[in-house]
Parts: structure tokens; C-alpha cells; sequence
């Protein structure tokens, strides 16, 4: 029977064929029928985990809580140099300088992704501004978000800080962004579920030394990432406490 | 440990008085008015022992402080208390902790340099294999708001 791999349904499209050549090049290296499954939204993948199809998880630092404390997961690894950052962004015309400036009732886009949404409401806390006051305009990607702010149906922007950057230029001229965090311990992990764990060091090694060898560099290249970095139960635990304080 | 504050640390006119701390700690204050704006889009992070003494500060701490890593590892968490903030406060805050519940409000911090900064603080216990090994405290930006409200409650707290 295969295993179950997915990752979080936030990750950048650009990057989705890097995930099956990633899994091809995990199958060989480990011997085992590993199988990637994409979903298109949370909902259905947090189903997934809740029915224990899920195996191996690139997860994004909301669910990693769950996945450590409701089901067993232990943490592998995290891509170097990568940390989840937000930015709150308005249409460049708006003459709003700062988020304390904002005012009850103001239209927030934002896509259900979990942790980007969390640190952008946090960033609005200092306008007085939470679930209760704003009018939220769901976005099913963070170009919608962008679009939104372009024809006025929002006046602030909820981004992931990788998703804003990655926008045209002729996209970003007509915006401005407000508030960017740098928060710098967020990330997401690739994680391991229970029926995989017996295997747990021999996977974290390959990862850890995948950049190391020619075919595992090109891999990366296709994730966008330039190697891995061991996350060890600790920085996990960690990270899972930073989430609790600022999940209210 | 912790020390009384030196009057070549401070900027600007200062006041001075002596504040009791938590295990009967004497520490003298020197407190300015000067207030430091917190920083867009940061957090402010540590993490102490089951006795509040630190273990770890993130940079975003170090800066705000104004105290180095090496001043802070190891020195009671009260090394930031501000004569302004009203003890009834921190008794909340580990009467909730020491139940195993998350505790937030808004804190007066004081600065090595005498000043001071608000900050909107969440703190939880660390609960490892079922035990609370230690506490994390996360501030984050306060709303003006909220910091004028405090401004006006907690002198009446005393």
C-alpha cells in the first residue's frame, strides 16, 4: 500500500510541478509507493488528515499544531531561509498612511489561507479592527486580493509577503503596502505522520543531504528552495506555543 | 539576577523609586516619560522557566529593551516591570498561567535606558509531556485605543 503525501494547498503554483518531481525523487530514494495527492483548498485536506489518509505533509504552521497534538506528526524538516511573512496592502490611491488610521466597517480581502490570515489580522489589531468589525471579501487566490484593491470592492489587502513580491511589477505599482511583518520564526515544515515514523531519521538524512548531490540540487531548484534544514521536536513544540499565543 | 538601575544607563530626566518584586526582589527604578513607538508588523518574543527567569529573547525583545542577550538570559522577567504597571496585573497574569490558561492584556514595559514602550502580551505555559516546563509570552502592537484606556485604569488599581 502507498503512502499518502500532500502538501499545503498554499504553497505557489509556480512551484507545483517541483512537488511531483520531488516526490518521484523521495520514492526512489526511500524504496517505498509514495503517492502525492494536491488538494485545491483546505477544507478537503484537513478532512484528509482528520480520516488518517496523510502520511508525509509539507504543512503550513497552523495545521502543524493540530498534526503534532491531535495526530501524531513529528516534524522533519523546513526549506533554508524561508520564514511565512504577511503584508497589508491598500490601492495606492487611498490616502491611508498607517493601519491605526483604518476604521470600522473597512472591506478586508484575504484567501482562506489559515497563518497568512491570522498575521494579517494581527497587523489590523492596532486599528481597533478584528473579525467582528470588517467586512470580509473572501478571495479564492492572492491576485484576486490584489484585484479587489485595484476596482475598490476592498480597501485593504491580506497577502502572503512570497505571493505580494511575486506579483507584476505593473500589479505592484498600483499598490502600496502598509504594514509588512517580520516575524521571522513562521514556516511551514515538512512533517511526518505515524505509519511513516519507523523511517523518520533514514528521510530527515536524505533530506537534510539532498542539496549535496547533483540530481537532489536540481530538485530543490524545482521547489524553489536551496536546500532543507532540520527541525528538530523542540523548535516544533516552539512554534506551536507561538501560534497558540497569537490564535485568539 | 537582576540589578538596580544605573543613572549613566538613562536618557533624559528621570525619576526614581524602589519597586518590590516577585520573591521579595528590591529593585531600585529610574523611569523617564520618553516612550519608544512599538514597531510595525513585529513581535516581541522570550521564554522563561517555570520561575519567570529567562531562557530566551528573539532581536525584536533585544531591541526594545535595550538590555543585551546576555544581560537578559538568565535575569527574572520582572527585569521589564514599570512602576506604572499595577501589581494586581501580574498577579492575574500567573494566577491564570499556573492554571494552564493563556493570560493577555496590555503592559507598560520598562527600558534599560529608563523609557518605555506598551505592548499587547499573550502568554501561555509550555506544557511538554505534560508538564509546563516554562512560559512563552508573544507581545505584539497594542491599539492606541485600548493603551489610553489602560492609561486611565491602571493608576486606580494601586
Amino acid at each position: 500500500m502507498a503512502f499518502m503525501f500532500t502538501v499545503s494547498p498554499d504553497f505557489t503554483p509556480d512551484h507545483l510541478s517541483g512537488w511531483y518531481i520531488f516526490n518521484t525523487w523521495l520514492q526512489k530514494q526511500t524504496g517505498e509507493g509514495i503517492h502525492l495527492e494536491m488538494y485545491d483548498d483546505f477544507n478537503s485536506q484537513r478532512q484528509a488528515i482528520k480520516d488518517d489518509k496523510v502520511d508525509l505533509i509539507y504543512a503550513n504552521p497552523f495545521d502543524a499544531a493540530m498534526l503534532v497534538r491531535e495526530k501524531g506528526f513529528l516534524p522533519l524538516v523546513k526549506a533554508d531561509g524561508t520564514a511565512d511573512e504577511a503584508i497589508i496592502a491598500v490601492n495606492a490611491d487611498n490616502k491611508v498612511e498607517d493601519v491605526a488610521h483604518l476604521s470600522p466597517g473597512v472591506k478586508v480581502a484575504y484567501t482562506d489561507d489559515p497563518d497568512v490570515k491570522m498575521m494579517g489580522m494581527i497587523m489590523l489589531e492596532p486599528g481597533d479592527l478584528d473579525a467582528t468589525n470588517i467586512v470580509p471579501v473572501i478571495s479564492d487566490t492572492y491576485v484576486l486580493v490584489a484585484k479587489h484593491l485595484l476596482k475598490g470592492e476592498a480597501d485593504v489587502g491580506i497577502f502572503l509577503a512570497e505571493a505580494y513580491d511575486d506579483l507584476s511589477s505593473v500589479i505592484k505599482k498600483q499598490l502600496r503596502i502598509l504594514v509588512r511583518s517580520q516575524i521571522s520564526v513562521i514556516h511551514h515544515a515538512l512533517m511526518i505522520g505515524p505509519n511513516l515514523q519507523h523511517k523518520r531519521e533514514e528521510i530527515q538524512q536524505m533530506l537534510l543531504n539532498m542539496n549535496n548531490e547533483d540530481k537532489g540540487q536540481g530538485v530543490l531548484k524545482s521547489l524553489g528552495f536551496s536546500g532543507w534544514g532540520k527541525v528538530d521536536d523542540e523548535e516544533m513544540e516552539f512554534m506551536i506555543d507561538l501560534m497558540d499565543t497569537l490564535v485568539m | 539576577m537582576i540589578y538596580d538601575m544605573k543613572p549613566e544607563d538613562i536618557i533624559g530626566e528621570y525619576k526614581e523609586v524602589t519597586l518590590q518584586l516577585y520573591r521579595s526582589i528590591a529593585r531600585k527604578i529610574l523611569y523617564t516619560e520618553i516612550e519608544t513607538p512599538y514597531p510595525d508588523g513585529k513581535l516581541i518574543v522570550s521564554t522563561t522557566d517555570p520561575d519567570g527567569v529567562i531562557t530566551h529573547v528573539n532581536q525584536s525583545f533585544i531591541d526594545m529593551s535595550g538590555y543585551m542577550e546576555e544581560e537578559l538570559v538568565g535575569a527574572p522577567h520582572s527585569i521589564l516591570r514599570h512602576p506604572d504597571m499595577p501589581p494586581a496585573a501580574f498577579k492575574d497574569l500567573w494566577d491564570t498561567v499556573k492554571k494552564g490558561e493563556k493570560w493577555q492584556g496590555f503592559v507598560k514595559n520598562l527600558r534599560k535606558d529608563g523609557g518605555y514602550y506598551w505592548v499587547k502580551a499573550t502568554v501561555i505555559p509550555n506544557v511538554r509531556n505534560g508538564k509546563v516546563v516554562g512560559y512563552t509570552s508573544v507581545r505584539r502592537k497594542p491599539s492606541r485605543t485600548k493603551v489610553e484606556e489602560c492609561i486611565k485604569l491602571y493608576p486606580t488599581l494601586f
